[in-house]
């Protein structure tokens, strides 16, 4: 297949249940996900970032492959340093990245991005994937998603949940309006700097992308 | 038909345990054998051998702490050191790193740090011990998933 091309895949089977007050949880086949770990499949004592925040299901998925697991709520850190306020503003930017991303002496081998990147406006989504950059190993991935409706004024985001190498738990913990949407083509160029990137297409409106270092 | 009147059990935070209320700050280091229950202000390190430490939902625990079992209800910044079990109840907050054999953390949680699952030493046995099992391997793709679309190299 040549790159920059896309194929369709089938609709996921999903179900969607309602298991806490106010959360709406669904579960849907990933390919992105299971890709990310069988690139991991076989090695133990990595160093693995979620930055999904943490949840019971990741922690046990991660840990017993006998992982080490890094966690960070990165959409809870982004309305808690800058709210509403300018994602371009140089101060706040830096205070960010030192909240959530300031690993001194610790390399990962994988990250979990999840959906977080497209909340998040042109200055700051460029410093954040620069640090990202210099924080991850040579030839490890970083799993992202980014929801594709192009007309979309708000989509619904969510914690990710590992269910199991294939499957996730969507759980959604609201509607939050993107800073930006993003294409094929854009997602190329937003990732240029790094070595590969490969997208799934699901009907769901939801590109999943694996990035190597 | 008893007339005795019912005993309220008392509660599981002040029983056979060493307390720190809420009207409470400590500087310094906290060494204890047995169950302690802090629910003030900490700053300091605390270290409970082979007993369980709860930090209340009034609890602000700037330190490092270092217990058999740890229970946290509310606020603490530093590292966690459980040598068997680290529970993280909901609007609980922890900001530190993590190296405990089991963990349990609740949907409400705030958790920033890493997790290092250590198990524990299994006991010797004459023939030596037996190899570490090796991680089994994924399950074949879902027919179902959504299919590759491109991989672009730069």
């Amino acid at each position: 297949m040549s790159p920059g091309t896309a194929v369709l895949a089938p609709q996921h089977p999903s179900t969607a249940t309602t298991l806490f007050d106010r959360e709406v949880v669904s579960t849907r086949a990933s390919r992105g996900l299971e890709q990310f770990f069988t690139y991991l499949r076989g090695q133990a004592g990595l160093s693995i970032l979620d930055l999904a925040g943490a949840s019971q299901e990741n922690i046990n998925f991660i840990t017993n492959l006998g992982h080490k697991l890094y966690s960070e709520d990165f959409v809870r850190s982004l309305d808690d340093i800058f709210g509403g306020e300018d994602q371009s503003n140089a101060s706040r930017i830096d205070q960010f990245l030192r909240h959530t991303l300031n690993f001194e002496n610790e390399r990962f081998d994988g990250v979990l991005v999840w959906d977080v990147l497209q909340y998040m406006t042109p200055t700051l989504l460029t410093a954040t994937l620069e640090r990202l950059r210099t924080i991850v190993r040579p030839q490890s991935y970083l799993l992202t998603y980014f929801h594709s409706d192009e007309k979309a004024q708000q989509v619904p985001y969510y914690s990710f949940r590992i269910k199991d190498q294939q499957h996730l738990l969507l759980a959604q913990r609201g509607m939050r309006k993107p800073a930006q949407i993003f294409n094929n083509r854009s997602l190329e160029k937003l990732f240029q700097h790094f070595e590969s990137v490969k997208f799934f297409l699901t009907r769901e409106q939801l590109r999943e992308v694996i990035v190597r270092r | 038909m008893s007339t005795m009147p019912f005993k309220t059990p008392e509660p599981e935070s002040t029983r056979g345990q060493a307390s720190i209320g809420k009207a409470v700050k400590i500087n310094g280091q906290i060494y204890s054998k047995e169950d302690l229950y802090v629910d003030g202000d900490v700053e300091g390190t605390i270290e409970l051998q082979e007993h369980r430490l709860t930090i209340g939902p009034n609890g602000k625990v700037h330190s490092s702490v270092k217990a058999r079992e740890v229970v946290i209800l509310g606020n603490v910044q530093g590292n966690v050191d459980a040598s068997d079990k680290l529970e993280i109840r909901k609007d609980a907050r922890l900001v530190g790193d993590i190296k405990t054999a089991r963990i349990i953390i609740e949907d409400g949680a705030y958790f920033k740090g890493s997790i290092d699952i250590v198990k524990p030493e299994p006991a010797k046995a004459s023939g030596g011990t037996p190899p570490r099992p090796q991680q089994s391997a994924p399950a074949p793709a879902n027919a179902q998933g959504a299919a590759v679309a491109a991989e672009v190299k730069h």
